[in-house]
């Protein structure tokens, strides 16, 4: 079909993200500056400009009132985007977990950047890793391509009226914010076929008046946060059900929530989110090759957690070595206690190994991820596991 | 606008608010102009507390409760919004306490009346956190006592102009009013509504709770405010502040703050020179 | 229409709860009232209403919570608070 051929272009995942935010009719944007991140709503402003995108750019001053603003424009019963990083995700904590009790199925792009203090603008994962308990789906990406799909996959899982739950899209600070990767940027018609316009629920609608996101007593407010519990946990399915969909128009699949890569008899399996994911596959491919037995798990979904598929995939394995690019202080990475406990009960389960790496923007080289397979190869069962700082 | 031709339609009941509160009574009368066709963003505030409980619902207009510094964001994102539908016609308005607007939501206010968009924000002030107990705001005027200010150590600096802050930014309409004077306010908000812009409204309403008086007093203890000149009733258009009520007697402040507990430790001489500075002023 | 909005809302203008019961005294109409109306746009509550054709004032008892301001502020001081005498025929 003429006209209707998708374009290929060398472009960052912060650019492909904000054609993403065009692709998806988004109306109104609402953001603030921080490093990584900026060039993506700097993308969306231009778009705009020059009549590429038809939306209203509100240029709050904090991210506090960026995603305040975006859930307003959820009230008003139109699509919103917002961008952000490290400090900025900090500062919109408290609207991250007043946005998802209320249920407005906002996107938003989190550029994943190490958190102060110590102060620094390089990339790890902190930043997600601790808004995790606010309620918000967060989907991790590997490559810029991934990142403009699941932008565009996201809006179609937050506005789900079985789902109606914030979704964060989390790509890499530097390695995937800046670095060029050849992308297929979709054409509308497709996205149109694919994503519908919005039919939003929770509205301030005159002609249907309500008290939204109002409060309530004991009885009343733990229901609501049962009725939240089962929206995220469905969305494991509607996360799965919209890939597949998307798989079959646009012709790119990532594997629904977790992507299991040469587990097949694997002794050993290494586990981590992002854009590392990439750097792990060639280990792999390198180890394997010399004939040790060794798998990767890329786990794309952090919340709603794939523990069920995490215990499927790792039931017959040795050990799994979890790299994790963030801590939670006084304990381990968050995947690692994550996947500890989703392992918990299985019959034969496979030692955990905790990595704590790639911290501040430090590189984890293709040796660091041999180390981390090698030490989990000789793992003795049941043999303790702390968590190791590997980039010092 | 006369009392006869105001809307008898109440579109706000039933709230779980103190007997004789102003606050309650300022929603009530921005309702009677706005109608309908109005969205209510409200904080968290004494008028949240009170009308946001499941299942009670007062507002019989949509509105949502709101995060403590969000308001003005909010009001973008919905006019924003509604903008982006066509709904201009929809008056989207912000209900704030004197906390949520001088302390905690100033940043945001200042940002959403920087954006431009259209909404009416009412900052309905009680003089301090009434609803967490009485603590003292931004906006508790010199000499008050509050939970935290507690006498002797009572309020020490002077309320926040906020009205000076918002004219600093060149919004095209605010006023200063007081639920004593009902048809002023109502027409404040009349013109505010009509403003393609953002405009701020900021009503005195007194608490009996929190200032110490019966709550049969609440309408005179706000007259009081005016005509002793702690409180001036005012509009800020088109760069110019204007006066739009004189009161035909002045009161002594003495006589407003004998009325109310909070002012009850004042000393003669603090008293007289409160007085002296409010004469300076005329 | 939607018959359930999910999470925590409520349909506006729900008023299962009235506040009649928060006092004992409430507003009677004792002398003459020259239906100036300052009763009525002063009531936090909008708990009074006009009766046009006998052009007097009207309380709602179910949802006055007995603040006392209409009796305050009438020009006339027709309005005393007191205990309503019990209504015939209830």
């Amino acid at each position: 079909m003429p006209g209707k051929a998708p374009v290929k272009k060398y472009i960052t995942a912060n650019e492909a993200v904000a054609h993403a935010a065009r692709l998806a009719r988004v109306e109104v944007i609402a953001a603030y500056p921080i490093t990584p991140q900026t060039s993506i709503v700097e993308k969306l402003a231009s778009f705009i400009a020059s009549g590429e995108m038809d939306a209203d750019f509100i240029k709050v001053e904090s991210e506090h009132s960026a995603l305040t603003a975006c859930m307003g424009a959820r009230m008003a019963g139109v699509r919103a985007f917002t961008s952000t990083s490290s400090q900025g995700l900090e500062y919109m904590h408290e609207m991250l977990a007043y946005s998802s009790g209320g249920r407005y199925p906002l996107v938003m792009a989190n550029v994943c950047r190490s958190v102060a203090l110590p102060w620094s603008i390089w990339g790890d994962q902190q930043d997600a890793i601790q808004q995790r308990d606010t309620g918000w789906i967060q989907l991790f990406t590997e490559t810029a391509q991934e990142a403009l799909d699941m932008v565009l996959q996201a809006y179609r899982i937050a506005e789900d009226h079985r789902i109606l739950l914030p979704v964060m899209i989390c790509l890499d600070g530097f390695i995937q914010s800046h670095t060029e990767e050849l992308v297929e940027i979709p054409d509308q018609e497709s996205v149109d076929a694919f994503l519908p316009p919005y039919d939003p629920v929770v509205t301030l609608d005159v002609d249907d008046p309500h008290s939204i996101s109002v409060g309530g007593f004991g009885k009343h407010y733990a229901a609501w946060r049962k009725e939240q519990q089962e929206a995220a946990e469905r969305a494991k399915e509607v996360i799965v059900e919209v890939g597949d969909e998307f798989a079959r128009i646009f012709g790119r699949h990532y594997g629904g929530l977790i992507e299991a890569y040469r587990i097949e008899g694997a002794q050993a399996v290494l586990l981590t989110m992002g854009a590392l994911v990439g750097t792990a596959r060639e280990v792999v491919d390198e180890m394997r090759a010399e004939g040790k037995a060794v798998g990767l798990i890329k786990v794309r979904a952090f919340r709603p957690f794939p523990a069920e598929e995490l215990r499927q995939a790792l039931s017959q394995v040795k050990a799994a070595a979890v790299l994790d690019r963030d801590c939670s202080y006084g304990y381990e990475g968050a995947l690692a206690t994550d996947l500890k406990a989703a392992l918990y009960g299985l019959a034969n389960p496979p030692a955990v190994l905790g990595f704590i790496g790639g911290l501040g923007g430090a590189d984890v080289p293709p040796e660091r991820m041999r180390y981390m397979l090698e030490r989990a190869l000789s793992v003795k069962k049941g043999a303790p596991s702390s968590a190791e700082f590997i980039d010092l | 606008m006369k009392l006869r031709n105001v809307s008898k339609e109440e579109l706000y009941r039933c709230s779980y608010g103190c007997a004789g509160c102003a606050s309650v009574l300022a929603v009530r009368l921005t309702l009677k102009v706005l109608g309908r066709n109005s969205v209510f963003v409200v904080p968290a505030n004494c008028i949240s507390t009170v009308s946001c409980y499941y299942p009670q619902a007062p507002f019989f207009v949509p509105m949502t409760v709101m995060a403590f510094a969000a308001t003005g964001a909010a009001l973008c994102g919905i006019s924003a919004g509604f903008k982006r539908r066509g709904r201009e016609d929809i008056h989207v308005v912000g209900f704030s306490g004197d906390g949520g607007t001088a302390d905690i939501g100033i940043q945001s206010l200042s940002g959403a009346i920087d954006s431009g968009y259209k909404f009416i924000y009412i900052c309905y002030d009680n003089e301090a956190y009434m609803n967490t107990g009485i603590q003292r705001s931004g906006l508790t005027p010199y000499g008050a006592t509050t939970s935290t200010t507690p006498s002797p150590c009572f309020e020490n600096r002077p309320k926040k102009d906020m009205m000076r802050i918002v004219a600093a930014h060149d919004i095209p309409y605010a006023a200063t009013a007081c639920t004593s004077y009902p048809l002023d306010y109502m027409q404040k908000v009349e013109k505010a509504s009509k403003v393609n812009g953002p405009t701020y409204i900021h009503v005195l309403a007194p608490c009996p709770t929190g200032w110490g008086f019966p709550p049969e007093r609440t309408i005179e203890i706000g007259r009081m405010a005016v005509e002793s000149g702690m409180w001036q009733l005012m509009e800020f258009e088109g760069g110019e502040f204007r006066i739009t009520h004189t009161p035909r007697r002045r009161r002594p402040v003495a006589e407003y703050f004998e009325a109310q507990a909070r002012f009850r430790h004042l000393r003669l001489e603090e008293i007289e020179a409160i007085q002296r500075e409010i004469d300076a002023s005329r | 229409m939607r018959e359930k909005v999910p999470g925590p809302t409520s349909k506006a203008g729900s008023i299962p709860t009235k506040m009649g019961s928060w006092s004992t005294v409430k507003p009677v109409l004792k002398g003459r009232c020259t239906f100036c109306l300052f009763c009525w746009i002063f009531c936090p509550e909008g708990a009074i209403s006009q009766d046009e054709a006998n052009k007097v004032v009207l309380f709602n008892y179910e949802e006055c919570k007995g603040c006392g301001i209409c009796a305050h502020e009438c020009p006339t001081k027709a309005i005393k608070m007191a205990e309503p005498e019990p209504r015939g025929g209830e």
